[in-house]
Order: structure tokens, then sequence, then C-alpha cells
């Protein structure tokens, strides 16, 4: 048998010549972007305790605060999955827009998606969305109040989590950027999360259309979910007696 | 039938294209749409005008040479090639724009006939079986189970047209590259290869500069020989899964 020179070509850096193919480059967005999935799903968790109350808010922003070197540990980690999701979207990008120079003057977009259509264009201004959340609750410049919101939880004396979100919640044009932001995101994951199975190649024909509505439907699930939050406050005072 | 056309004109690979505009006056329904460009090329030739250049070969659906853009979509409306789509589809009076297929590794050599040697060069990077496995064997002297005989046909179906490639907003001829890799990874005699092939024929493919898979899903919407684009997901499982093989150092 012979052997094409292409295929030869690998020797001892296989794993970077995967890395760097066009489907070693779709598997990294497709892996990152299932974890960043489940820390959306999680983090979606933790915050609908502000359902349970400011205790059950704020014992859980202690609990994860709590673990130090770990928190900053999942947090490396997710900035590093973070950059390598759009990174190698950058380069796929680079190389798409190389293959087809040329657009049809009578373009007609057959078979696709608006959502697939516009993954870019989503994901870049989720993470302009990104970027203003932390600056809002993690860093907290937004409102440098929020950094001194203090509680005591059991006897110790914590951040007040719960009061500044429902202040923070408590302004219209914030609302405003976290649905729009969290609309964005949906989406994004609208075509993201059916697709990375294909991408990952774990489905068949038959189990397509399952993955493309199950991911539908978790994008917008999530979107009910996280903007719960915002429009309980702002329209339905939600937490404004707690905070008085 | 009557239409107004609007066609690509180029000189040659390195000149600029433009749409020209065409009438096509006395058009049979039932006339294809290359039968069409036949009528309108026999009027330009009167006129001393350079007939429309197209490809075709086997005018009925399973040469995959015409490779016209036809109102934005490879072969037009409709699944199937260009020379069976039927002027009936359209409507009196329609104007209808044609280009060439569209992707960098398919170069516009002149009008509406585009250079598709890079599926060939795809091809001979691992599309074949290496050893000679003689005539066709009797019936079921190989025992092949029914949903893998029938899968690798529904992957042999592709004619290698191009359109997969042509409709990808990236350029991406992933299609094609997955539904070779499949046909021949099936079926026992293409097995033994499986993985050099599938190595070799993405190489391949990275290397002429076609684009990657988005999911867009545009190419099995256009693709005339039905391919579904699962056969994507499993050459993204069977590339990883050989670039693991050599990444642990064993014989692909």
């Amino acid at each position: 048998m012979t052997t094409s020179p292409a295929a030869k070509a690998a020797g001892p850096c296989a794993g970077q010549i995967w890395l760097f193919s066009s489907i070693g480059k779709k598997t990294v967005v497709a892996a990152t972007g299932i974890l960043l999935v489940a820390f959306v799903v999680g983090h979606l968790l933790g915050n609908l305790t502000i359902f349970l109350g400011p205790d059950a808010l704020n014992s859980y922003a202690a609990k994860l605060h709590s673990l130090g070197p770990a928190l900053w540990a999942i947090r490396a980690a997710l900035l590093g999955i973070l950059v390598a999701h759009i990174y190698f979207t950058m380069l796929l990008w680079k190389e798409n827009h190389a293959a087809r120079p040329q657009k049809y003057i009578a373009s007609n977009p057959v078979g696709t998606t608006v959502f697939a259509r516009t993954m870019r264009l989503s994901g870049l201004i989720v993470l302009a969305f990104v970027i203003f959340h932390l600056a809002h609750f993690t860093v907290r410049v937004v409102d440098p109040s929020f950094a001194t919101m203090t509680t005591t939880l059991d006897g110790h004396k914590v951040h007040d989590v719960y009061r500044m979100v429902v202040t923070g919640f408590s302004n219209g044009p914030v609302v405003l950027v976290y649905v729009v932001g969290l609309f964005l995101l949906t989406f994004h994951l609208s075509h993201g999360i059916g697709s990375l199975f294909q991408t990952l190649g774990i489905t068949n024909r038959r189990i397509r259309r399952t993955y493309e509505i199950g991911g539908r439907a978790l994008a917008w699930a999530l979107y009910a979910g996280y903007i719960s939050i915002p429009v309980s406050i702002f329209f339905f005072g939600l937490g404004k007696g707690a905070i008085q | 039938m009557k239409f107004h056309l609007k066609v690509w004109r180029q000189k040659d690979p390195k000149s600029p294209g433009r749409l020209e505009d065409y009438e096509a006056d006395n058009i049979p329904a039932d006339a294809s749409f290359l039968e069409m460009l036949d009528i309108v090329n026999a009027g330009l030739t009167g006129k001393n005008i350079e007939p429309i250049q197209f490809e075709s070969d086997c005018r009925e659906g399973i040469c995959g040479n015409c490779s016209l853009t036809i109102n934005g979509v490879p072969h037009g409306p409709g699944r199937g090639t260009t020379c069976q789509l039927y002027m009936r589809k359209f409507r009196d009076g329609d104007t209808i724009t044609i280009e060439p297929f569209r992707a960098d590794p398919f170069p516009v050599q002149r009008d509406l006939v585009v250079n598709r040697a890079a599926f060939d060069r795809i091809i001979q990077a691992g599309g074949f079986i290496s050893e000679r496995s003689g005539s066709a064997p009797d019936a079921n002297s190989v025992p092949i189970p029914k949903t893998t005989a029938d899968e690798a046909m529904d992957a042999a179906a592709c004619i290698g047209c191009g359109a997969c490639a042509a409709a990808c907003p990236n350029g991406s001829a992933m299609l094609f590259v997955s539904a070779k890799v499949a046909h021949l990874g099936l079926l026992p005699q293409g097995k033994p290869e499986k993985d050099r092939r599938v190595l070799g024929m993405v190489r391949q493919m990275d290397q002429e500069g076609f684009g990657n898979c988005s999911n867009y899903y545009a190419c099995e919407a256009v693709c005339p020989a039905n391919v579904p684009a699962a056969f994507i997901a499993r050459m993204n499982r069977e590339f990883t899964a050989a670039s693991a093989k050599e990444m642990a150092g064993l014989p692909v």
C-alpha cells in the first residue's frame, strides 16, 4: 500500500498538526463551548438562590469566596477557556473569509439559519456584555458603592451580594443591558449548543434535529432563568423590602 | 417563455468579471437550464457576441460538470444539477442571475467555468483503494450489513460537483470530503486505509484553501445527490481518532 504524502507528514508533532487542522480548530471551539455552557448553567443555578432570600444568596456567595485559591484557579481556567474559544474562532474566521473572497451578487443563504450566520457578531456582543457584567458585579467599578455593602451572616461579616444585586437591577438602563446582552447569548447558543454535537461528531442524521431543538430549548430556558432576576427586581420589586 | 438574464462574463482567470444582461426569448418551458443557455448562445453567435462559456457533459444529472450558481443557489432552485432544472420552474419574465461557483480554491477560468482540480488533488490524497480488489465480487461473497451498505451508498452518491463548497458561506468542501471518506471507509475494501485516508484528504482539503465548517448546512440543502451533513460529523470523529493514533505513535 502506498502512503499519501499528506498522511506521512505528521510525525512527532502530530498533536500540533491536529490542533491547527480545520477539524482540530473546530473541535477546540466546540469543546470550550461545552465548558462555557456548563458554566452558564451552573452560574444560573447559583444565581437563582436570590429567590430564596438574602441569606441564601449571601451564603452561596460567601461559600464561593471561601474557596480562596480554588476560586482563582476556576476563574483562570474560565478565562483560558474563553480565550481559546475566541482565539480559535478568529483563526477559523480568517480562513473562512479567505476561502470565499467573492460573494454572490444574488445572495441566497439557502439552508442556513440567522443564528448560525450571526455567530461571530452575537459572540462579540456577548463578550462585551460579559466584560460589562464583570465590571458591574465582580470588579464593582460601575457603581463603586457595591464594594462597601456588607451584612452579617451567622455572626460573620460578609459582602452583601443580595443588596448589591437588588440595587444594581433597580437601574433601568442596566436592566436593559442585561436583557439585551442575555438575548444575544441565547441567540448565540441557539446555534451553538446543537452545532457542537455535529463538530464533535457525536450525532447522526436522525438525532441531529433533536440536538438542534434541545439546544434551542436550553438556550431559551437559560434566557428565561437569567432575565427572571433583573425583571423580578425592576418590575416586580423583588427584594426591595429586604434591603430597606 | 421569456427571461432576463444577468450573466457573469469574465475573459480569463486574471481579468475582472462583471454581470451582463441578455434576453432569452422563445424558450420552451420544458427546456433545461443548459438548453436555455444553448438557445441564448445560438442567438449571440449571430450577433457576433462571444457565446457564454459554461461546462456540461452528461446532461442527465450524474456528471456534476455544470458549475452554475443560479440566483445565488448552486445548481439553482430545488435539488439536482443544472441540466435537470427545467425552465418551467421559473415564471415567465423572471430575471435570472447566473454566476460561477464561488470558492477561492475554484478559480474562474472563463465566464461560468471554474477549475475544480482542487477536488482531484483531494482525491489523490487518499480517496482511493490502493490494492486492486479484482473485478466485482459475487453478491454476498463478502457479507456487509444492510445498514452499512445503505450508508456507504448514500455517501457514494456524491458526484463531486462542488456545489457544497460553492454554497458554503465559508467555502468549505467538507461535505464532499466527508462523503468520500465515508463511502470508502465503510466498506471492507476501503477499511484498511481508513485512517490514512481521512488524514490525507482533510490535510489536502486544508492545504487547498477550503474554509472550515460552521454547521450552516447550506451544503446539504443544495447537494444534488442528497448527501447528508451527518457524514461531516463522522469525518470529524474519524479524523480526530486517526490523529490520536498518530499522537500515540501507532501506525496509521
